[in-house]
Formats: structure tokens, sequence, C-alpha cells
């Protein structure tokens, strides 16, 4: 049994959401660099660019790369050896939450009675956690400022087992055709494959807290994600939806088992503004 | 149609709010530099601006002729104008905007797609549909040299502002005559 105190997992959660809203990962940093190389559009070459300009911009004047700092995304893997002590694990979280957005400007976008008053709870508080339990005696916190503009564009699809691989192809594809320019590309697509319609879209948003173009280390996702990358690069949408090569910077899949008579098919776009970052404590 | 895969883009500078002549002469695809005022505003302004025009009354400022930005930026850290400050996506505000057309309003900035009634009251009204690039809102606060609150303060982030702007830099997506560079880009690199 180890103890982690309450107060340092606040700290880690305001530092780490602080920190992915400054600054762009250098996996997300190698990604733009190498699409920009890549694309073919002069209009998109020049968006990248900029991309990478603000990018600067904001990790040195510790400014807000976008503006939408987003909904606090919180996934957790806890240690079953792990005592936590000095206070309640979720409220620890919110805590950090509360304090990176108010200590750091960012903007609170969170508002309570969502289909009636939607009245902002001032510090962008409850923050979205999703808790494993896992052996040994850490805590892994991985953080996702999640912006509107591509969540918004979420897609879940219950497929027909017959439709098959071609059939979750097709539905990907499609539902980046569809987001078109609103989801801020070049996008990172998370893919959910399997479970049930919740565990799709949990894993679709996992996803998405990989590194940036790190294949998966199953051999038949890594060759759907290869295959989805290509299909959704040929669509012309290009950087920021002005036409080009670049649509998407990776696809990332996840999958699990599912019903004898369920495929289940989750798709969660993540912007080019993918702020994401972790410690293990 | 100015979309090409071997032009290289160079930005116009252009002075706001639009004249008639340069929104006859802007063309999609076009990289500006916006240089003049702007007024800022997203759902609950537009929400309630409508409700104002519904009731028969004034806008809080005169909208005619003037351009207005989707936006909803992040507080000020001390010592700064603004903080991140980049475009919202434009959807939202699709089912409000062909009443705003219609009172006069001759540019827009956002991103995102637009809905088919927004284009083509945009065609009858003369007006153009320009994209900020999104999640780049530090790099464009720097184009920000003047905020304030006109209307709405108790609204908090989504209050209208007025904004003067010094090469706030913007592409055109929809022009006047027809031209719609989502449509004509992705047209042109689809494989």
């Amino acid at each position: 049994m180890r103890t982690i105190e309450a107060g340092a997992i606040t700290e880690a959660i305001s530092r780490l959401f602080k920190q992915a809203s400054y600054e762009l990962g250098e996996d997300v940093l190698a990604a733009l660099k190498k699409a920009k190389k890549d694309e073919e559009s002069p209009l998109g070459r020049e968006v990248i660019d900029t991309i990478l300009k603000n990018a600067r911009i904001a990790a040195e004047e510790k400014i807000p790369l976008c503006q939408d700092c987003g909904v606090a995304v919180v996934f957790l893997e806890l240690g079953q050896d792990v005592h936590i002590v000095g206070g309640e694990l979720y409220a620890a979280v919110n805590e950090g939450v509360r304090r990176a957005y108010q200590e750091g400007y960012l903007r609170k976008s969170v508002v309570s009675r969502p289909f009636s008053e939607r009245e902002n709870t001032g510090d962008n508080t409850p923050a979205v956690i999703h808790t494993d339990i896992v052996s040994g005696d850490k805590l892994k916190i991985a953080v996702m400022p999640k912006g509107g503009g591509a969540e918004n564009m979420t897609r879940l699809g219950m497929l027909l087992p017959a439709s098959g691989r071609r059939g979750v192809v097709d539905f990907v594809v499609n539902a980046v055709r569809e987001a078109w320019s609103n989801p801020c590309p070049p996008v990172i697509v998370g893919v959910g494959i399997g479970g049930t319609a919740e565990k799709a879209m949990v894993l679709a948003k996992h996803a998405l807290i990989r590194k940036v173009g790190e294949p998966s280390p199953d051999k038949e996702d890594a060759d759907l994600e290869k295959e989805i990358l290509q299909k959704v690069n040929n669509l012309g949408i290009g950087p920021m939806g002005y036409g080009g090569r670049i649509t998407a910077l990776a696809v990332h899949v996840e999958s699990f088992p599912a019903h004898i008579t369920a495929l289940p098919v989750a798709v969660n776009l993540q912007c080019h503004s993918a702020r994401h970052r972790e410690i293990v404590l | 149609m100015r979309v090409s895969p071997h032009k290289k883009y160079m930005a116009k500078k252009v002075t706001l709010p639009l004249t008639e002549k340069t929104l006859a002469e802007l063309k999609a695809g076009d990289n500006l530099l916006l240089s003049g005022v702007l007024y800022v505003a997203r759902d609950a302004a537009h929400r309630r601006m409508t409700e104002t025009l519904d009731r028969g009354e004034p806008l809080p400022f005169d909208i005619k002729g003037q351009t207005l930005y989707y936006m909803g930026p992040s507080p000020a850290p001390p010592g700064r104008i603004i903080g991140s400050a980049g475009p919202t996506t434009s959807t939202r505000m699709d089912s409000y905007t062909p009443r705003l057309l219609a009172a006069g309003l001759k540019g827009i900035i956002g991103k995102g797609v637009r809905s088919k009634e927004v284009k083509d009251a945009m065609k009858k009204y003369k007006a153009v549909y320009l994209a900020a690039i999104g999640g780049t809102g530090a790099l464009i606060s720097k184009s920000i040299i003047k905020s304030e609150i006109v209307a709405y303060p108790d609204l908090g982030p989504e209050a209208v502002l007025w904004l003067e702007v010094k090469d706030f830099p913007v592409t055109v997506i929809n022009d006047i005559h027809g031209g719609d560079l989502y449509v004509e880009g992705k047209a042109l690199y689809k494989r």
C-alpha cells in the first residue's frame, strides 16, 4: 500500500491543464511539421504555418493556444494498492481544474442545466473523469482540455455485424466528410470499436490521448488506422477546410469485444490544437 | 476560380468597414489583412439581438455596413488588451444570420460551413463570409489593438464587443459572386 496526498493530485491537475492550454506537445508539433511538408496546397501550408506560429506565441507568452479552453476531460489509472489521503479523489481533481482555469486565465466554458438555463459554473468544473482501476501502486493522470467545435462533430453508429471492416471504414470516413471544416482540421480521428455504445465512445476519446501518430499496438487496429487515414486524406478537405491533402494528422483506433448482435463504432474528433498532457504519481 | 495549387497567396490589406467597391473585388480564397472596426457577438448575443428586432426595437449598435466576428475570448491576463481570441464555429449562428444580413450586415468572420439559407441571404444582400484560422487565438489576439464592451455586459464572455484591429488575418470563404472556398478547395484536392 502506498499513500498519495489529495493535494498532490490537485497540484498535478492544475499544472497539467495550464501547460496543455499554453503548449502543444512535441508529438503534435512534429505531426504538424510533417504535415506542412506533405501538404500540396499552398493555402493549406500557410494555414499549418500559422498554427505553428500560434503555438510559439502561446508557449512564449503563456496565453491559451485557443480561446476555447474546453471541457476538462481527465483519465485516471488508479493502482489498486494506492490509498488516497487528505481528501476525496474527484474533489481533488475538480479543485485542480478550478485552480488551473482561474489562475491560468483560461476560459470557463461549462454551463449547468444544459437544456434550459445554461448558467456558467464559473470555474470550468465539473471535470469529466474516467477512472480505471489497475494493478500496482501508482496513479496515472492524463488531462485533455477538449474544445467544443470538434466534440460537436462526434458520431456513434451501431452497425450491423455483417457490414464488417468495410462498414467501419465507411462510417468513420463519412463522419469526417460530414464534419468538413467545422472541427478545425487537420484533425486527429479517435475511433472506438466494439463494447457497448458508451464503451465505444470512451474508447474513441481515450484513443485521442495516445501520442499523435503512434500506431496501435494491435496489428489489425494499426492496419485499419492506416487505411482510414489514407481515405480521410483523400477527401480533399485540407487544413481548416480550405482544400488540401492533410485533413487528418492521424487516426487512432481502440477496440474491444462486442455482443454477438453488435458492431458499435464511435468517432470522436480532436482539432489540430490537440492539447493533452500526462503524469504518473 | 482563385483556388489554385500553384498560386502563391499574398495577403491583401483591407480597411473596415467594407465598402461596396471592396466587397465586389473580394474573391473566395483571397487572404486579407483587415484593419479598422469589428463587432463581436456569439450565441447568446445573437439570441438577444433577434429578440430586440422581434420587438421592433433598434439593435444596441448600428449594424449597417458593419462586420461581425464570432468569438468569445479567454480572460485578458494583466497587461493585455484581450486573451486568446480566435473564431468559434459559425454554424451555431446560422438561424439568426439572415435576419442580421437583412438589417445591413456586410461581413462575417467565423469558421466552418454555413447553411444554404445563410449563403442565399449573403448573395441576396451582397455580404461576404470570411474565416479566421480556428485554434490560433494567441496569434490573432496580437492584431487586436482595442476592445470595449458595447452591449449586454451581463453575458460575460458572450457580451457584444467593439474591437479595433490592425492586420487581422482572414481568408475569404464566400464572396458576393457565388464563390465558395470550402466547396472549391475540397473539389480541387479530392481523390
